[in-house]
């Protein structure tokens, strides 16, 4: 330990009783929905005498809670292949091109994070109505794609900057093709990229609430849209037993990459 | 001869392609994104008739005003109190152990990527008339009747707070943790009080992160949705659910589209005054 060091933790007691409560005013509201997911009445309660799993029950066998798992899962993965494949070729190609005009580019690519979604909300109703996409996959499919494309771009071309273009040139004056040099060459070492990129791309969409609720109705229903309608009318315990689900996954994410980044370090 | 034009052309067609993969995403996006948000703007002007009659019912009408100053105060509310804790979790996080850290910094990514909706589900278990704190109150003597804590402003300002914390802290201890760690102590042996250290040398050198993350939490609570909706109840209504019901209940679609364009523009002209500050770029990656 540095001196400075020393100094500043000597000093810290009250700034770190903050930070805990902070942390515990994060952590504790979401820790309060896995009691109440194990709740045996119908209504939100905190299990009394017994506890049941009957909600988690309701998650599999209910048919509008498992069509909207499946919803969620094929729109989330149809958005995820579109906007890996789009951003990738963009980061890619802005990589090798460097040009001035790719980075103005950048700045379009990244306008759907920044983009109120009550915008995009409207935005997609005009349009999707106009070309008679609405309450389809595919609009869907299009919407949450455009909006996991930024993710993409900027965990791809994170991991470009760490490469050096002259490897493709190099690899080409070597008599590869542009596509064998992609393939060998560049996917190879961007590849951790490209999969956080998809997983950012996935999640944007599982978690994507405002445009699927103007844009689809009845034959496409996603889990957030669900959920919001579970909200809305009678609140049932069964969000909790989702909610239970998607906190332990969120966590043990958290935790896998933790001890992976402190792997690698060490 | 022939070989050098054979290679020179194959380069030319790598370039080609390599033009393709950066414009034809472009192309995507311009059509089925830029297109659609340009007519938002389009409409404003052109829906129910043609003209700025929209723009006006801003002067004119006192429900349209009333969302406005609601979205404006909560979002100020929302970004001072993200911004106050946010900066001193950071704080922390830079000068604590590297164990306390890592739990720390765990707890904040993890709450990061929790959905908007299990969040304002736990609030309202919570929150609730006979929710969680109401009856732990009540069944310890300490309030009589249950306080109403949620499906109004309180609920609201709760539930974004709890929601921006972690747009705050990310960029907070990006900033905090690029700080020369010596120069406090260099004030220090200079004869500096702690808090004149802190006032003088550390603050200033802070500035741009809290006016980085400020902007942030700013540009992301104005247009906030689904916490609002669910937390305000009906009776504390932020511009994006007004917005909203404009849409699918009165079918006002020139107003929708006059108060997206005015949000849509509060937001960009927040972003491009964040760039003076911070990599925009870089503050956008979760």
């Amino acid at each position: 330990m540095s001196m400075s060091d020393a100094f500043a933790q000597s000093r810290l007691p009250l700034t770190r009783i903050i930070a805990w409560l902070a942390a515990a005013f994060l952590l504790l509201p979401l820790l309060v929905v896995i009691p109440i997911s194990f709740t045996p009445e119908r209504y939100l309660s905190l299990p009394t005498d017994s506890v049941s799993l009957r909600h988690y029950g309701s998650l599999v066998s209910d048919g509008r809670w498992s069509k909207s798992i499946v919803d969620s899962l094929l729109v989330g993965i149809g958005a995820m292949v579109l906007a890996t494949l789009m951003g990738t070729a963009f980061a890619v190609g802005a990589w090798r091109l460097g040009v001035p005009l790719a980075r103005r580019l950048r700045l379009l690519l990244l306008a759907p994070i920044i983009v109120p979604p009550i915008v995009h909300a409207i935005a997609f109703y005009r349009a999707w109505a106009a070309l008679g996409l609405l309450d389809t996959y595919l609009g869907l499919v299009l919407v949450h794609a455009m909006k996991g494309l930024p993710f993409v771009v900027l965990t791809v071309a994170g991991t470009l900057a760490n490469l050096d273009p002259r490897l493709e040139q190099a690899a080409r004056s070597l008599g590869a093709d542009a596509r064998q040099a992609m393939s060998w060459v560049i996917f190879p070492q961007i590849r951790a990229g490209i999969v956080a990129g998809a997983a950012f791309a996935f999640i944007t969409s599982w978690d994507e609430t405002i445009v699927a609720l103007f844009i689809t109705s009845r034959a496409v229903t996603t889990l957030p849209r669900r959920i919001w309608e579970g909200l809305a009318d009678n609140i049932d315990p069964a969000i909790a037993a989702l909610g239970t689900v998607m906190i332990v996954l969120t966590f043990v994410a958290v935790a896998f990459t933790a001890t992976r980044g402190a792997s690698a370090k060490a | 001869m022939s070989a050098v034009a054979a290679s020179q052309s194959s380069a030319a067609r790598s370039e080609q392609l390599y033009w393709w993969m950066l414009l034809a995403p472009c192309a995507f996006l311009a059509l089925f994104y830029l297109v659609p948000v340009l007519n938002v703007l389009v409409l404003s002007f052109t829906v129910p008739r043609p003209g700025v009659a929209n723009y006006a019912e801003l002067a004119n009408n006192a429900a349209v005003q009333r969302v406005l100053w609601t979205t404006l105060r909560i979002g100020a509310i929302t970004t001072v109190l993200a911004l106050a804790i946010g900066y001193v979790v950071a704080y922390a996080l830079v000068h604590c152990g590297p164990r306390e850290r890592q739990i720390l910094l765990g707890i904040v990514v993890a709450s990061f990527w929790i959905s908007a909706l299990i969040r304002a589900f736990a609030w309202i278990a919570l929150l609730q008339s006979r929710g969680l704190v109401n009856s732990a109150l009540m069944a310890s003597g300490l309030i009589e009747s249950p306080l109403s804590l949620v499906r109004n402003e309180i609920g609201v300002v709760i539930g974004m707070v709890h929601y921006m914390l972690p747009y705050a802290i990310l960029p907070l201890y990006t900033n905090l943790r690029g700080i020369d760690d010596r120069l406090v102590p260099a004030a220090r042996a200079l004869g500096a009080t702690p808090a004149q250290a802190f006032r003088w040398v550390f603050l200033p050198l802070s500035l741009p992160g809290l006016i980085g993350a400020g902007v942030i939490v700013m540009i992301f609570s104005l247009g906030f949705y689904i916490t609002p909706a669910i937390l305000g109840g009906g009776r504390t209504i932020m511009v994006a659910e007004f917005i909203s019901v404009q849409i699918s209940e009165t079918l006002r679609w020139g107003l929708a589209a006059m108060l997206a364009s005015v949000l849509l523009a509060s937001v960009l002209l927040l972003v491009t005054w964040l760039s003076r500050f911070m990599d925009v770029e870089q503050a956008l990656r979760k």
